[in-house]
């Protein structure tokens, strides 16, 4: 463990922590930009290059900015006398706590095999991972740009207006 | 704790956040945020056990991350486009608002 | 001779690397290049808004500053102290520390980005494997400092502003990078440093650049404007519209905190011209085979400086655009013709020589763009309302 790593991992887990537990949403939205670029730069630490640069253009780039503007699109929702957590709150922080607990003794009690090599090898660089994109794992990317495609359009109808219903305010909602 | 069981251990601190905001959030919108946490502490294992991992030199690893990241991309336009037309409708982007499937 | 004079730099570097422990020379080395990028472009910063006055004011029929020092020369320095001697004010409703991170989240990705650029033969601070991507990548924080600096200020005018800014620079991001595409495929690598290779040699006396393809030309030329609308330069300047807007997302910010986002914005204008150079003009390249005596970092500032005049005759000359121009122009033009450049950039890389190849993707193009402009002629989209103004 490095300190860059400790810091690193330091930023993204206050960022976290703090994504989901402040009230204002824009200062939630904010942190999770803090935790995802804290994120990138473990990925560099790990020496996947390619996979952080990725990570900073699609988060940082794209769906922090997403988030962000439906934050400002759905204002007024957060009444002021209402709490920010739900009623159940207590079973889902008890589940979540639980989870960490299992997850972590699990992960400090294994033994991962090691490879002797595999330790200094560096990472696939951008040429390897666009070779590899293109011949084997060409079927995945033809299907992950149909998927964009659909999730842009499918977003887009989604966000439309509903034309009926501004034509008739009567109706009761 | 040397090797992967540190990255592992952020991941499962990293998880564990994004799913106790998807629990006990009301908002619609940090319920989507611990989602992308979530993902992300995902993500991070599988680099972390591409580098450290047996079989590294074939890269798979990196691969699904990158498709991951796709995924997430659609994922968060869709999401936030739900809700969005949900806070139409309801006037609320709270998640124990909308308890209706009703118009 | 003229060896020694263009790795004067790299020789300069490397001696005063080596006065420092062995162990701590790669971090001494990486430290001096920094240093070295940062006072270059701060200084090339103050010379440009000399020089952007100066030129603007002619272009309108006056002068220009002229009063501090000879010609005006000495106007950065006078303004540099005019911008820090200024009170720093804060709205009282602003968000004080996001209002103060703001200018600093804007600063630092710009002269990130700078590490990549190529600005001479062997002067590059880091050769990333993925270089063109981190350039972009460090691109999209810009993104959230604007956003930043709109929200925290608590202003109407800055926030509208800063939402104009965002949906521009998102929709411009997608041509941009897509232009840049086509160059990668063409060399087959992210690395800036690489793509200057696969730039050298001359074909006659015409150098080998991507420029002189016909994709390279349609992906320069788009990548110009895309570049232009991302730096929020006019006539993408809605923003920042001091008409309409005051000012946009920055209407809150004075003194230091304003000089700040003026330089990061200036700087970024530079690293998308030096990535464009990079990318299209054969980065530190001469352009005639006889002239490479001349040292590379100059060739590469010449180019430099051609294309910052460039940008400052389009703001002398075009009017700003409408939001709904804008945003027409970036999706129903830029957008396909990156798009069909792509496709170009396909074909030229499986026609037989660089007749047909000019041929075929130069009627390509042509056909696209005149479809494409037909789609614009006057009256076509003028018909377009503000949907979330209606209710």
């Amino acid at each position: 463990m490095s300190p860059a790593f400790l810091i690193l991992a330091l930023l993204a887990v206050a960022g976290a922590v703090a994504a989901v537990g402040l009230r204002n949403l824009i200062h939630c939205a904010l942190a999770l930009a803090v935790a995802l670029a804290a994120i990138a730069g473990v990925y560099l630490h790990l020496g996947a290059e390619f996979i952080a640069f990725a990570q900073l253009l699609v988060y940082l780039g794209a769906v922090a900015i997403l988030i962000l503007f439906a934050i400002l699109l759905t204002r007024g929702s957060e009444r002021s006398g209402s709490g920010i957590f739900s009623a159940g709150w207590g079973w889902g922080l008890g589940v979540a706590l639980g989870l960490l607990a299992t997850v972590a003794g699990v992960f400090v009690s294994a033994r991962f095999p090691r490879a002797a090599a595999a330790v200094s090898a560096a990472p696939a660089g951008a040429r390897e991972l666009g070779t590899d994109l293109m011949t084997r794992h060409i079927l995945a990317l033809e299907l992950i740009g149909l998927l964009l495609t659909a999730a842009l359009i499918g977003a887009v109808i989604l966000a439309l207006h509903e034309r009926g219903r501004e034509a008739a305010p009567g109706e009761g909602r | 704790m040397n090797g992967v069981t540190p990255y592992l251990l952020l991941s499962a601190v990293l998880f564990a956040t994004g799913l106790a905001g998807a629990l006990i959030r009301r908002n619609a919108i940090i319920v989507l945020i611990g989602i992308e946490l979530m993902l992300n502490a995902a993500n991070l294992n599988f680099i972390a056990f591409a580098r450290f991992g047996p079989g590294a030199e074939q890269g798979n690893g990196t691969i699904f991350v990158l498709f991951s990241i796709g995924v997430a991309a659609a994922e968060a336009a869709v999401g936030l486009a739900l809700i969005i037309a949900v806070y139409r409708h309801f006037k609320s982007a709270q998640v124990d608002q909308p308890a209706t499937l009703r118009g | 001779m003229s060896e020694k004079v263009d790795q004067i730099f790299v020789a300069l570097k490397h001696w005063l690397a080596g006065f420092a422990p062995a162990q701590w020379q790669p971090g001494v080395s990486a430290l001096l290049s920094v240093a070295a990028l940062l006072g270059a472009f701060a200084a090339l910063f103050a010379l440009t808004t000399l020089l952007e006055r100066k030129g603007l004011g002619r272009m309108q029929n006056r002068y220009g500053p002229n009063r501090a020092g000879p010609f005006g020369l000495l106007q950065p320095l006078a303004d540099g102290v005019k911008a820090l001697t200024k009170e720093d004010v804060v709205p009282g409703g602003a968000d004080r520390v996001m209002h103060f991170l703001a200018p600093l989240v804007l600063v630092l990705p710009v002269f990130l980005a700078l590490a990549v650029l190529p600005v001479g033969r062997n002067m590059v601070a880091v050769d990333l494997d993925a270089g063109v991507l981190f350039f972009f990548a460090v691109g999209a924080a810009t993104e959230l400092a604007v956003f930043l600096a709109g929200w925290s200020s608590r202003n109407k005018y800055a926030l509208l502003g800063a939402m104009r800014a965002l949906a521009q620079m998102i929709s411009y991001e997608v041509p941009l990078v897509l232009s840049a595409l086509t160059v990668v495929m063409m060399a087959g690598s992210l690395s800036t440093v690489s793509i200057v290779d696969a730039q050298a040699g001359y074909s006659g006396w015409i150098p080998r650049w991507y420029v002189f393809t016909p994709w390279g030309l349609a992906g320069f030329v788009l990548f110009l404007i895309a570049a232009a609308a991302e730096a929020n330069r006019s006539p993408f300047d809605l923003p920042e519209g001091e008409s309409e807007i005051i000012a946009g997302y920055y209407i809150e910010y004075s003194g230091f905190k304003f000089a700040l986002f003026f330089l990061g914005e200036y700087i970024g204008l530079f690293a998308a011209s030096g990535l464009a150079i990079t990318l299209f003009l054969g980065g530190w390249r001469a352009p005639l085979p006889g002239l490479e005596i001349v040292p590379s970092y100059l060739w590469f500032s010449a180019k430099l400086l051609a294309l910052i005049a460039v940008f400052i005759w389009v703001r002398g000359t075009l009017p700003r655009l409408r939001m709904d121009q804008l945003m027409n122009l970036a999706w129903k033009f830029m957008l396909p013709m990156a798009l069909l450049n792509v496709a170009a950039a396909g074909l030229w890389r499986f026609l037989p020589g660089a007749g047909w190849g000019w041929l075929v993707c130069g009627l390509l193009l042509a056909g696209g763009y005149l479809a494409l402009g037909y789609g614009f002629r006057p009256g076509r989209w003028s018909k377009r309302g503000y949907r979330f103004a209606e209710s």
